[in-house]
């Protein structure tokens, strides 16, 4: 049975598609090394349409109205610029309410696209593109850690990571931050109400790494204008201990949080430390089948995950103490007690 | 297409679904087909696969542990058709309701007609409408286009007008999507329905098919102001959700080659067999059908040869579960469990099992919530039908009258005891009067419903072979009684002769035991207003097939009502699971 996989590596090689959310212009070149920070590629998004009803306002039938039609298809106007103007003595000239691109003629028409603003597209992650998507992105290839996270709020940024944690199961106060923090991604613990995201926002921070989140502050943290990363779920869960070890020991590093997560495509919300490594070490692998030997999370949905090494697959269908059946495996868990545990409910750590 | 034994083909029907791929084998047995086994194993269309192949073989696969038989070749190829040393199949065919809700726009002319009938279309398969257009629309052609636009739709259904009524309103409408799918780059165009006035249809294909990925043109489902028509639509519209599929997931393409072209969705394959249902089952009031599945939670009536199919996505029981609370509260959920826990940890549950979708409850506790969440959407859904289907669920909000109740979904189908799945279903639905709660415990229905458009004799040999199991006789009386008052006289008849009688007191559970392969006779005797389903007073005799509950009688009353006191409540709930055996 194939395995849900999980990255949590200290040194691993990375390799990222890094993507425009509408087709747009790509500002660097493949090979070229790029830092976390910068641009990539930009486009604009969110733009309007006006639609310019000559047929109408010449009261004519569309067909007859086209040949007054001044512009072609792709023409960029000014606002106040004519764009039809019918002939004879009593001639009218029609002019564009606003700036833009002419995107559609036809049915005595004229459609313009105006407006919109300008995004940019940053890397993410230190590193080589490798590859350019045209009009759309690039593929970049880095080393470093990676952690990967359950929940994000689909931003991305890099800064120096400041911990605020002294144990895996700290709540992280509004009160616990002051302007001394202001520009760093924050590690911390739970989040339990929303005023801490906007406390966070107000400094402002570059990021939080929260362990868990209380579904009463998902719509802050969604909202929020900087990268949000829940490594452990919903309600209060402490960061495992190998996750505490991790990242507690790589403190003012550069990180970077690309809070990107898309579940049909399998995107998952990560954390990348960079690492100056002069050789590469290999990639991670994404398809496991279970196996004796694993490393596993058991993702518990009334209580914290935990860690242990599957010993053993059974065969067929097993029966659980709640009296459900499903395929499962034998698990050891770190204090060497043996439980066994529905393969849905593992995930392959590696 | 083989109608008759005489050809004897087998056949493997493969239902792949957001989280579970299964694959059913299907053969002649002794004259006439039986289902043999069933492969399961987690579907793929995910990463880190990314390729709903690897379910679909790892299904297989067990399918063949199963049964000994080999239906791959070494390399994973399904062998079609069947080899005279055995191995390999004669047929396969498809069902899929796997991917994300499809994001919708619907478009009409007048919201309690056209517009009404589209959504409710809409609604039986696995859509979720993102923006409505109308002819009341105030927005300008440009506004309405943008709204569009931001959602990037992948289909947009299309109704109004009565055949051979006025077309203009309707056109402008069609203009604004034609300028919308027109400006949305090649690979994101939506795929466009349309079942409006018959006199544009040939003007919206022209207009549409190059500017669309796909045009469907269906006969008008409101071709008169008093008549709506789904069926013809239905069907289109299933073809078109398949196309949309493919083109997310395009493995389906070989699925499709492979299955001679028979790739439908699940809900569409489930309706038809609700359909045949009606007529297998003789069933005068009707039969009704909950599938309580991870990406959605489907309901099928069959009324009077009418089928009303309903597809909740927003009910569904893995990812769809973070955004519940938009159509409840905790509360509403919280009553139903028997464990005791604080609201904010079933507020977590809801959302951890969001993006857990395929977790198994592995301790009491996650059983305990997961239970009382499938009672809760179940209860939602019937509210929701009794909304869209005002004429069906008349009657103060209760649930109709149906004969049976069929149910599927790991969640009720796995529950560890048949009390647990008794119990999930009365306290969600709440039926009323005299029924029979069946379960297609290997969730066989979609794969019969879909094996029928391949062999119409196989569903009808392989019901009669009991591939559905029968879990209880429900009697649930309903009246205006006091707690504790005699409500109901039963005459419980063996086929020995042996006979008990019982008296039940409003507010009881009782279970009447007829084991499985034994019949009985039920005479029922209300005292004073007391209605089993015949009306006020009006007593009535049963034929009971035995069943692991055999008859349960529910005078709990309608709407059930809990103790308000958390600890009372819980253990009202621990006390009617022990009377139906635990």
């Amino acid at each position: 049975m194939p395995a849900q996989v999980v990255h949590i590596l200290p040194v691993t090689t990375i390799v990222r598609k890094r993507l425009l959310p509408v087709d747009g212009q790509i500002i660097v070149k493949e090979n070229q090394k790029v830092s976390a920070s910068d641009s990539i590629a930009e486009a604009i998004t969110g733009r309007k349409h006006v639609i310019i009803d000559v047929a109408s306002q010449l009261k004519l039938s569309p067909k007859k109205a086209e040949p007054f039609i001044k512009v072609k298809r792709g023409q960029k106007v000014a606002k106040g610029d004519i764009v039809a103007e019918s002939g004879g003595l009593l001639a009218q000239e029609i002019t564009t309410p606003a700036s833009g691109r002419v995107v559609v003629l036809g049915g005595g028409k004229i459609v313009l696209e105006t407006g919109g603003s300008q995004v940019e597209l940053k890397a993410g992650l230190s590193g080589t593109v490798t590859a350019i998507i045209p009009n759309r992105g690039v593929i970049i290839r880095a080393v470093g850690s990676l952690i990967q996270g359950v929940w994000g709020n689909n931003r991305v940024d890099t800064g120096v990571m400041i911990s605020l944690l002294d144990k895996p199961e700290d709540t992280l106060e509004a009160s616990r931050m002051d302007v001394s923090l202001r520009g760093a991604i924050l590690l911390a613990g739970h989040v339990a109400e929303a005023s801490v995201i906007k406390a966070a926002g107000d400094l402002p921070v570059r990021g939080l790494i929260l362990s868990s989140i209380s579904p009463n502050a998902i719509n802050a943290a969604a909202q929020a204008n900087f990268p949000v990363l829940v490594l452990e779920g919903f309600g209060k869960r402490p960061l495992s201990p190998t996750l505490f070890k991790l990242l507690t020991t790589n403190v003012k590093r550069e990180v970077s949080i690309l809070a990107d997560m898309d579940r049909q495509s399998g995107q998952r919300p990560e954390l990348v430390i960079s690492l100056p490594l002069s050789q590469e070490p290999p990639e991670p692998r994404d398809d496991e089948a279970f196996a004796p030997g694993q490393t596993v999370r058991i993702c518990w949905l009334t209580r914290p995950a935990q860690t242990g090494t599957l010993t053993q697959l059974r065969p067929g269908i097993s029966t659980l103490p709640n009296g459900v059946s499903a395929p499962a495996a034998d698990v050891r868990l770190e204090n060497g007690e043996q439980i066994l545990v529905p393969l849905n409910n593992l995930e392959v750590l590696g | 297409m083989p109608t008759s034994l005489v050809e004897g083909n087998s056949l493997l029907t493969v239902d792949i679904g957001s989280v579970n791929t299964r694959a059913a084998y299907f053969d002649v047995v002794e004259g006439s087909y039986r289902f043999i086994a069933m492969g399961q194993a987690r579907t793929t269309a995910n990463p880190p696969t990314n390729n709903i192949i690897i379910g679909v073989q790892d299904a297989i696969r067990n399918l063949q542990n199963l049964t000994g038989k080999t239906l791959m070749d070494d390399e994973g190829r399904l062998v079609i058709p069947s080899q005279p040393d055995g191995t390999g199949v004669d047929h396969l065919a498809t069902s899929v309701s796997a991917g994300s809700a499809l994001k919708t726009v619907v478009v009409g002319l007048l919201p309690d007609v056209s517009l009404r009938s589209i959504e409710s279309l809409a609604q039986t398969t696995y859509t979720r409408v993102v923006e409505t257009l109308g002819m009341n629309d105030s927005r300008k052609m440009e506004e309405q286009v943008d709204a569009i636009l931001r959602y990037s739709p992948d289909l947009i259904m299309i109704a109004g007008g009565t055949d051979g009524g006025a077309t203009q309103s309707l056109q402008k409408l069609i203009e604004v999507i034609g300028l919308t799918s027109y400006l949305l780059p090649e690979s994101k165009r939506p795929a466009i329905l349309y079942a409006g006035n018959h006199a544009l249809a040939d003007d919206v294909e022209a207009a549409l098919k190059n500017i669309s990925s796909a045009v469907a043109i269906c006969p008008n489902i409101r071709p008169s102001l008093e008549l709506e028509d789904l069926a013809p639509a239905q069907s289109a519209l299933a073809g078109l959700v398949m196309q949309i599929r493919e083109q997310q997931m395009s493995q389906l393409h070989d699925v499709r080659y492979l299955s001679g072209g028979t790739l439908i969705p699940t809900a569409y394959a489930l309706g038809r067999m609700v359909r045949f249902l009606a007529r297998y089952f003789g069933s005068d009031k009707g039969v009704f059908n909950v599938d309580l599945g991870a990406s959605a939670l489907t309901t099928a009536t069959s009324l009077s040869g009418d089928l009303n199919l309903s597809v909740f996505p927003q009910f569904g029981m893995g990812e769809p579960l973070s955004g519940l609370l938009r159509y409840t509260n905790l509360e509403e959920i919280e009553r139903w469990v028997t464990v005791d826990i604080p609201k904010e940890a079933l507020r977590d549950y809801l959302y951890q099992k969001s993006i857990y979708p395929a977790n198994t409850p592995a301790n009491a506790e996650e059983l305990a919530i997961e239970q009382a969440i499938a009672r809760h959407v179940m209860y939602l859904s019937m509210r929701a039908m009794t909304a869209r289907f005002p004429g069906a669920f008349s009657g103060e909000g209760q649930f109709p009258q149906f004969e049976p109740i069929i149910a599927s979904g790991s969640t009720i189908t796995n529950a560890p005891t048949a009390g647990q799945k008794l119990l999930m279903l009365l306290d969600g639905l709440q039926p009323v009067g005299v029924t029979t709660i069946v379960l297609d415990q290997n969730n066989l229905l979609p794969m019969l419903g879909v094996a029928a458009e391949q062999n119409n004799l196989m569903p009808v040999q392989v019901l009669d072979s009991g591939a559905l199991s029968y879990l209880a006789k429900v009697i649930c009386p309903v009246g205006n009684t006091a707690y504790g008052t005699p409500i109901l006289n039963l005459k419980l008849i063996q086929e020995d002769g042996m006979t008990s009688e019982t008296e039940t007191k409003m507010g009881a559970l009782q279970m009447l035991p007829v084991p499985s392969g034994r019949m009985a006779r039920l005479q029922l005797r209300p005292i004073g207003r007391t209605d089993v389903g015949l009306g006020p007073g009006k007593g009535m005799e049963v034929e009971i097939v035995g069943s692991p509950l055999g008859v349960v009688v529910d005078a709990r009353g309608r709407p059930l009502k809990l103790p308000t006191e958390g600890g009372a409540r819980r253990d009202l709930l621990k006390k009617w699971l022990s009377r139906v055996g635990g």
